[in-house]
């Protein structure tokens, strides 16, 4: 559906976008998923033709956006990070404006209308200005504009920021509710969001995408942090020795001695129980006893953090990402 | 294009400034009317419109100071991006609602003619010539002020500028006479624009190294030009104040000349500002 390939983007010699190739099919939620300055608003804005690359290419269902940007645009409903709407309007005559302009005419303009303002959830303020609108209500407005014209692809950026809570599960449950009939791709800094919505996550960070993965393939990387974490009565000493016998203990790390033992285990095999059952066996009949035994899971959170953090140099500034 | 252009009409409308504008415009002709055909008993319309031509200062850039400079503001210029419509047909949207506001008014100024012609000789030919010539004009710089509202964010900075190049293009001619015609002033009048040229380029492309690449040959064809032949400098920068005028064009209409190069002048102006503000609004899609 969207092949990106190579696209790289320079503001002025600061560099937002450092090649980044993916393929985007067709019926999923996708996440966007990088801290602040990372890139992601600028590849966003590329991808919709909002914005040039400095090198790249992108083809929405073979289409090149730079050359056939009329039959591009057309599959493509973008809302950017500042829902892009005219305040002196109300809903009903901007949604009339961006549908004309998307080529809608007449009782099929009115029926999609009636349609998005209804699976947006706008029909009560339909009539108001939107300068008098919550930001709740904006930011539907703006999805509303993106679904017009039945776009296969809708794509949003950072569209639950600056709401509040329960306006982000209202967008939330949107947002997988439009995953249901479109493909979506979204942003988001806030990496539970995108955890609980998306069928696939790719994460930017630096202007370069750092992982590619469903949730659950990216976790599954990080089993290889799984700890097991015990306390025993053995001395430091003895309890390198017992677990000198346990073939799937990889790393031992003492993290206190008095009173008691306190150490956590890492094993390189996936199977973090297969390691406790062997740590437990060991201690069986070494007259010592196990005080405490805890898995502790490596979680996404990890993974992220990892990936988008290099020490001593955090993220780019957030102010170098302009937007297009 | 007819989304756009709709949608601009809508918001004119729909806030005082097509109103303001219309006022304005029919209340500087009616006075001119007034002054012209009533008080002095003159029977050419055309003198009004030559009288109220100064007007436009300040109803063009009412009109078009926010045209862009909003979109901007708002943020609404990327759901313009994100659209499948060019530019291209944004701008001439844009233009075509201009032009539609500025045309309301003048529909009924056309009336005039008519009305005095009742009760007397009037020449209509020259009356709706220059009438012709008056819309002309203000369509060229209907053009100008919507280029200039697509270099800033700020509507009253876009106003304040559009205000200051119609003043000056207004007295041009004027000016024009107290410049001094000598050689070495216009050589190095024409060498200033040339780097101003250059510095446009900068401003409008961020890049420096077209700027000088437009900004240094111009210069330079200026000093090689200055001396091989000085004598080609002489009086130059005044005639070319005056031939830039594009109110000086529309006195010839008021003299009764139908002049066609006056009306490929204005349509050139308009599409060369036209062609700019394109150009402007794809620039800020490459950085």
């Amino acid at each position: 559906m969207i092949e990106v390939e190579h696209l790289t983007k320079y503001y002025g010699s600061f560099l937002a976008v450092d090649d980044i190739s993916f393929t985007i099919e067709d019926g999923h939620v996708y996440g966007f998923l990088g801290p602040n300055g990372a890139g992601k608003s600028t590849t966003m804005n590329i991808i919709t033709g909002c914005l040039s690359a400095t090198a790249g290419r992108v083809r929405i269902d073979g289409h090149d956006i730079y050359e056939e940007p009329d039959k591009a645009k057309r599959l493509i409903g973008y809302l950017p990070e500042h829902p892009p709407l005219y305040l002196n309007e109300s809903p009903r005559e901007y949604l009339r404006f961006v549908g004309e302009a998307k080529g809608l005419r007449g009782e099929e303009l009115q029926r999609q209308i009636a349609e998005v303002v209804e699976k947006t959830g706008i029909a009560a303020v339909q009539n108001r200005r939107i300068a008098a609108l919550s930001k709740g209500y904006r930011q539907r407005v703006g999805i509303a504009q993106a679904l017009l014209g039945n776009p296969r692809v809708i794509i949003l950026d950072e569209p639950t920021v600056g709401l509040d809570p329960l306006q982000i599960i209202e967008i939330r449950d949107l947002i997988r509710e439009l995953g249901k009939t479109h493909t979506v791709i979204f942003s988001s800094h806030i990496l539970s969001e995108v955890q609980a919505i998306c069928d696939e996550i790719l994460m930017i960070a630096k202007g370069r995408l750092a992982a590619f993965d469903t949730p659950e393939n990216l976790e599954k990387e990080l089993l290889a942090r799984n700890e097991l974490r015990l306390t025993t009565d053995a001395a430091p000493g003895e309890l390198r020795a017992l677990l000198a016998g346990v073939e799937a203990a990889d790393t031992l790390t003492v993290e206190s001695e008095t009173p008691y033992t306190v150490a956590s285990v890492r094993t390189k095999g996936a199977d973090i129980y297969a390691l406790s059952r062997a740590v437990f066996l060991a201690f069986a009949g070494s007259g010592h006893v196990l005080l405490e035994l805890s898995l502790k899971k490596g979680t996404l959170e990890d993974v992220f953090i990892e990936l988008t953090e290099t020490p001593g140099k955090p993220g780019a500034p957030e102010a170098e990402e302009k937007e297009g | 294009m007819l989304a756009v252009c709709k949608h601009e009409l809508r918001m004119y409308f729909q806030t005082l400034t097509a109103y303001v504008f219309g006022a304005f415009l029919l209340v500087v002709v009616g006075i001119g009317a007034m002054l012209y055909n009533l008080q002095a008993a003159v029977s050419n319309f055309e003198y009004v419109l030559s009288f109220s031509s100064l007007v436009f200062a300040v109803i063009v850039p009412i009109l078009t100071m926010r045209t862009l400079a909003e979109e901007r503001r708002q943020r609404t210029d990327q759901l313009l991006y994100s659209l499948p419509i060019s530019t291209l047909q944004v701008i001439l949207g844009k233009y075509l609602a201009l032009l539609a506001v500025f045309l309301a008014p003048l529909c009924l100024i056309a009336v005039y003619p008519l009305v005095f012609a009742q009760f007397g000789e009037v020449y209509l030919p020259t009356s709706y010539g220059s009438l012709l010539a008056f819309f002309l004009l203000g369509a060229a710089l209907l053009a100008v002020g919507l280029f200039l509202s697509s270099l800033t964010e700020n509507q009253g900075f876009a106003a304040g500028l559009s205000v200051a190049v119609i003043l000056f293009n207004y007295y041009s001619v004027t000016l024009s006479e107290y410049v001094t015609a000598t050689a070495q002033a216009s050589a190095l009048a024409l060498f200033v624009l040339a780097a101003g040229a250059g510095l446009l380029v900068k401003a409008l492309t961020r890049s420096e190294n077209l700027a000088i690449a437009v900004g240094l040959p111009l210069m330079a064809a200026v000093v090689i030009v200055y001396f091989l032949d000085a004598g080609l400098f002489e009086g130059l920068l005044p005639d070319i104040m005056s031939a830039l005028s594009l109110f000086e064009r529309l006195n010839v209409f008021v003299n009764g000349v139908f002049d066609l190069t006056a009306v490929v002048f204005y349509l050139s102006v308009a599409a060369f500002f036209l062609f700019l503000s394109v150009q402007s609004l794809e620039k800020r899609r490459y950085n």
